[in-house]
């Protein structure tokens, strides 16, 4: 076997975290400074890794690159490949990112530090998993694998109801993963392969780049196509499997939130377009059901955050819309919605992010989230409020910053329909969902009025502690990456161009 | 990269720019912040008189527009960063380029978070500037959006009691008016596959594509019409979308007021003419009679309104609603012609008159609501029954005062008259009847300017109001944030050639004549 560095990076970055939370375990409990430098050093380092990756992608080959391949289980077509193309690549940074974020961002839990980030680090791993795996089997067992810790996270360090949103959102997570591996078992045992495309003594396999190739008849694809989208898509919050999402958010602290809300559901629409990847066929006539779905995400969810009085229920709700557009890109059926969507991905990964460190950095010293007792915190944490403001405006989709982009592409997709054929409902979508945009101007206008602005009243605190390095370095990050996507898109874009391209070419556009 | 297209960037990003550096000034102190603030405005303004000497000699470019700079921005989606100025454009650029230092003089008193208020300050001037210079759809859409930011906060933080609820209004209002323009213009993409200007201007009113949802083509086009005639009538603001207008500019702080019915307003009237009329010429034509008619609403309506106010800004306000309905007429002509070629005279003249009067009105209009700002520091009141008398007490005021509000009701020899003279003169042999009718509004608007200076300036001073509040003359600083108002009024009410000459050329080439 050939260890070449390029081959290795994509293990190296999920390893690294996984190797931290083992470290983590094996120290002493009072080591609290020890397990947070660990903690941060793993993460920094994978970020590192992602960074590097997207910068040496070869961008004039496109397709899967850093790839590597070990045989697994080869009676079983079970082999340990990895790999990312131009969205993967995306989503790793934004896991990089992120996750680094949340070490930064959680540097002072007080209840049993060294646990909290043990499971923290292997969700992170998880979660990188997910996004370099190229093996279906691989894919579900590192899915599995960040739903776990999850639940820990949320039940032990979670607020508000956190038994029952932890209970409720690993049952959802889990009937929809279960759902959609049966599914992935029927394509496994119903795919044909052209003779020698597999390798050597293998007559099945697991592999998405074989299975990207092998004939998959119609009427498996037909059955097979929602049961997979939709099973990864409750991640995504996809109506009406989104119920679990709000309640998780709010219950989990805030590391985790960040992680859940910015990368995780992500995990799943990132899942969910591997249906489309290898059941083309049926993506093309079942997409435009998915479509009808999301709209409901979109304004209906908007709605709800609308009238919500916690402010991490808004933020959780304001996800679900969000998400929604997110599928609605995809479910275009063409390239420039798909572009919107990715970075859709990416924009509301570091969107909600940023909204659910402000929300912690308040709630930890104010112990309440309910909008009508918070007011003035922009006097006290004016770094946040800025940070907020910035991520309101990106989430309202107004120009000059990086949800306008997204929202923007994926509204020309609606415009544009799928490359089939015209739909006639698609322009009809557009206009319901747009609404949904004039909502969520509603709400973080409401928010930013009432938490952020208004009277400051220092003497109905008693735990006022400025913010400290971490979390101003984590909001600024934030902050200047939600600018400057937004003025020169094409940093993102064109990477993620080639990922979309390759994934246009394999539904047959 | 010519020089020129390097002033027409700068003169775009300056004003940004200066914003963060503003902040970061700030740091020292107010007194840095403010007088670094009005150096950094007064970069564009000489780069813009540069630009409006080199302009004359300046070759034409594509479409019409000179200095035309473009780069790539998202080629996923054909999108460029394409800049350059016409006439009408430039005019307004100026008019931004003449408001924005006047507006940090007039605020320089402020002594809440001063350095961020001159940062939104200037921060909205790009945008401003942005949405005059775009030849872009989604380079168009970005800064007319990205105003709203700004302006919002502006009034949301510095503004007076009823702050909260103007804001809110003012952004969901134009947000609302913007998601129609952002489907019209995604959905003109979805037809013709590019988002330049020029091009859309040359290709759409012939286009006879494909249609959606099994409406024909001309329906289609129709909506499209529409949904960006709302989207700008919001902006104007036209009768019956004008009902933001007063709240906003009631309760903005004093420069958010000057640069509000200054330039916002005008970003509206622009869009008409950079947009509407070249994208939907026989669309303009059939509807130009419905839009005389809002202008006709526009003009008598809020004449009445104005005189019924009792609150000396809020006045002003409906003032803005009552001239920037020269402007709709004037626009409403140039539809027409745009379907008649009997009237394409008439239209260069109307229109003639409706960019002059977006210039005109510009200076008056933040003439009177720095004059309001004026007694409201002084008095704390804006109530028409409590002030009075205040010339004895403050006579250079009133001269100023008088000044302004003869300039704003379009006595002869100052700006206002020569617009909408023309405006007037150009409408008369298309829609005789609203015209007539129109000066229902002219005479009311008399009315409402007398009742202003007669409330404030004659008849008894409150001797309470005098008791309680300190009332020295207006004083240097707020004179020299005037004084070139006053200056322009008149060098363009005796003079208007110089202005008229630069918007003339392009208002024909618009109109075709």
């Amino acid at each position: 076997m050939n260890f070449d560095f390029r081959q290795m990076v994509l293990t190296l970055i999920f390893l690294a975290p996984t190797a931290a939370a083992v470290i983590i375990l094996l120290t002493p409990k009072d080591k609290t400074m020890f397990v947070r430098v660990v903690a941060a050093t793993a993460t920094f380092i994978s970020l590192a890794l992602a960074i590097f990756t997207f910068l040496t992608y070869d961008r004039n080959v496109a397709g899967y690159q850093f790839q590597a391949l070990a045989p697994w289980v080869p009676s079983l077509g079970i082999s340990y490949h990895v790999g990312v193309d131009g969205i993967g690549l995306v989503m790793v940074l934004l896991t990089g990112i992120v996750g680094f974020m949340g070490v930064l961002i959680s540097w002072n839990i007080k209840d049993r530090p060294r646990e909290f980030f043990a499971f923290f680090m292997l969700l992170v791993a998880g979660v990188f998993g997910v996004f370099v795996s190229l093996d279906l089997f691989l894919l579900v067992f590192f899915y599995e694998l960040s739903i776990f810790p999850m639940y820990i996270l949320i039940a032990t360090w979670g607020s508000t109801r956190k038994e029952y949103a932890a209970m409720k959102l690993t049952l959802y997570l889990l009937v929809g993963s279960i759902i959609a591996l049966i599914g992935i078992l029927a394509v496994y045992f119903s795919a044909q392969f052209q003779p020698g495309m597999l390798p050597e003594g293998m007559t099945r396999t697991f592999d998405l780049l074989l299975l990207q190739q092998a004939n998959i008849p119609i009427e498996v694809q037909r059955i097979w196509f929602l049961p997979i989208f939709l099973g990864f898509g409750v991640l995504a919050g996809i109506w009406p499997f989104h119920n679990w999402s709000p309640d998780g958010h709010v219950a989990a602290p805030t590391a985790v939130s960040m992680i859940h809300a910015g990368v995780l559901m992500k995990l799943g629409a990132f899942a969910a377009i591997i249906a489309m990847r290898i059941l083309p066929d049926a993506a093309r006539e079942q997409m435009p059901l998915v479509i009808l779905l999301v709209t409901v995400n979109v304004v209906y969810g908007a709605g709800i955050a609308m009238v919500q009085k916690d402010f991490k229920y808004v933020i959780g709700f304001s996800s679900v819309s969000h998400m929604g557009l997110v599928t609605m890109g995809f479910a275009t059926m063409n390239q420039v919605g798909m572009n919107g969507a990715v970075l859709q991905m990416w924009s509301h990964g570091i969107m909600t992010a940023c909204f659910f460190s402000v929300v912690g950095l308040i709630y930890d010293r104010a112990h309440t989230r309910q909008i009508n007792e918070l007011s003035g915190w922009a006097r006290y944490l004016p770094l946040a409020a800025v940070a907020f403001i910035i991520g309101g405006l990106v989430s309202m989709g107004m120009p000059g910053f990086s949800g306008f982009v997204a929202e923007f592409q994926i509204f020309m997709g609606l415009w544009q329909g799928p490359f089939f054929g015209q739909i006639w409902y698609y322009p009809i979508i557009a206009i319901l969902a747009i609404w949904g945009v004039i909502l969520t101007a509603g709400y973080v206008l409401r928010i930013v009025q009432q938490v952020f602005f208004g009277e400051w009243d220092p003497h109905k605190w008693h735990d006022l502690r400025p913010s400290n390095f971490g979390d101003k370095l984590a909001l600024i990050t934030f902050s200047v990456l939600m600018i400057i996507i937004g003025i020169v898109p094409s940093l993102l874009m064109n990477t993620i161009n080639l990922g979309t391209a390759s994934l246009m070419k394999l539904l047959g556009g | 990269m010519t020089t020129n297209q390097l002033v027409l960037l700068l003169i775009l990003f300056s004003p940004l720019i200066a914003a963060v550096l503003v902040v970061i000034i700030g740091k020292l102190g107010d007194g840095a912040a403010k007088w670094s603030a009005l150096l950094f405005s007064l970069v564009p303004l000489a780069l813009t008189i540069y630009l409006w000497i080199a302009y004359q000699n300046a070759p034409v470019e594509n479409g019409g527009f000179k200095f035309v700079f473009s780069v790539p921005w998202l080629p996923q989606i054909n999108s460029n960063f394409t800049i350059g100025v016409d006439g009408i454009s430039l005019s307004m650029i100026l008019l931004t380029a003449i408001l924005t230092p006047l507006g940090i003089i007039i605020s320089f008193r402020i002594t809440d978070r001063l350095p961020l208020f001159m940062a939104l300050l200037l921060g909205l001037t790009t945008g401003m500037f942005g949405v005059f210079m775009a030849l872009d759809l989604v380079i168009f859409f970005i800064f007319w959006e990205i105003g709203l930011v700004p302006m919002y906060f502006l009034i949301n933080q510095w503004g007076s009691a009823n702050r909260r609820y103007a804001s809110f209004k003012f952004f969901i209002y134009t947000m609302a008016g913007s998601i129609g323009l952002l489907l019209s213009i995604q959905f003109i993409w979805s037809a013709l596959g590019t988002y330049s200007m020029p091009q859309i201007a040359a290709q759409w009113p012939t286009y006879t594509g494909q249609s959606v949802l099994g409406i024909p083509i001309e329906t289609v086009k129709n909506i499209t019409f529409w949904l960006f005639v709302i989207a700008f009538a919001i902006k104007v603001p036209v009768w019956p979308f004008h009902t933001w207008l007063p709240d906003a500019h009631t309760e903005a702080p004093t420069a958010g007021s000057m640069i509000l019915a200054g330039v916002l307003l005008k970003l509206g009237a622009f869009g008409f003419l950079r947009l509407v009329l070249p994208f939907f010429p026989q669309q303009a034509a059939q509807f130009a009679p419905i839009l005389a008619v809002l202008a006709l609403a526009g003009i008598v309506f809020t004449a009445f309104a104005a005189f019924g106010q009792n609150d000396f800004k809020r006045l002003v306000a409906y003032s803005s609603v009552n001239h920037m309905g020269f402007v709709v007429m004037g626009v409403a002509v140039a539809a027409a012609a745009m379907g008649n070629p009997e009237y394409k005279q008439y239209g260069i003249i109307a229109t003639n008159g409706a960019v002059l009067q977006m210039f005109a009105h510009g200076l008056s209009a933040a003439a009177m609501f720095a004059l309001v700002g004026v007694v409201y520091e002084r008095a704390h009141t804006r109530d028409l029954n409590q002030l009075g008398g205040l010339w004895k007490i403050m006579p250079v005021y009133g001269g100023i005062l008088i000044f302004s509000a003869m300039a704003n009701l379009g006595l002869p020899g100052l700006a206002g008259f020569p617009a909408e003279f023309q405006v007037v003169s150009g409408a008369w042999p298309v829609f005789t009847f609203i015209t007539l009718l129109s000066m229902i509004g002219l005479l009311m608007t008399g009315a409402y300017v007398l009742k202003a200076i007669q409330k404030v300036l004659h008849g008894p001073a409150n001797r309470e109001l005098l008791h309680h509040a300190e009332m020295p003359d207006i004083n240097r600083r707020e004179i020299i944030a005037l004084a070139p108002l006053l200056v322009l009024m008149l060098a363009i009410g005796v003079w208007p050639y110089w202005l008229m000459d630069v918007i003339n050329k392009s208002v024909t080439k618009l109109i075709g004549g």
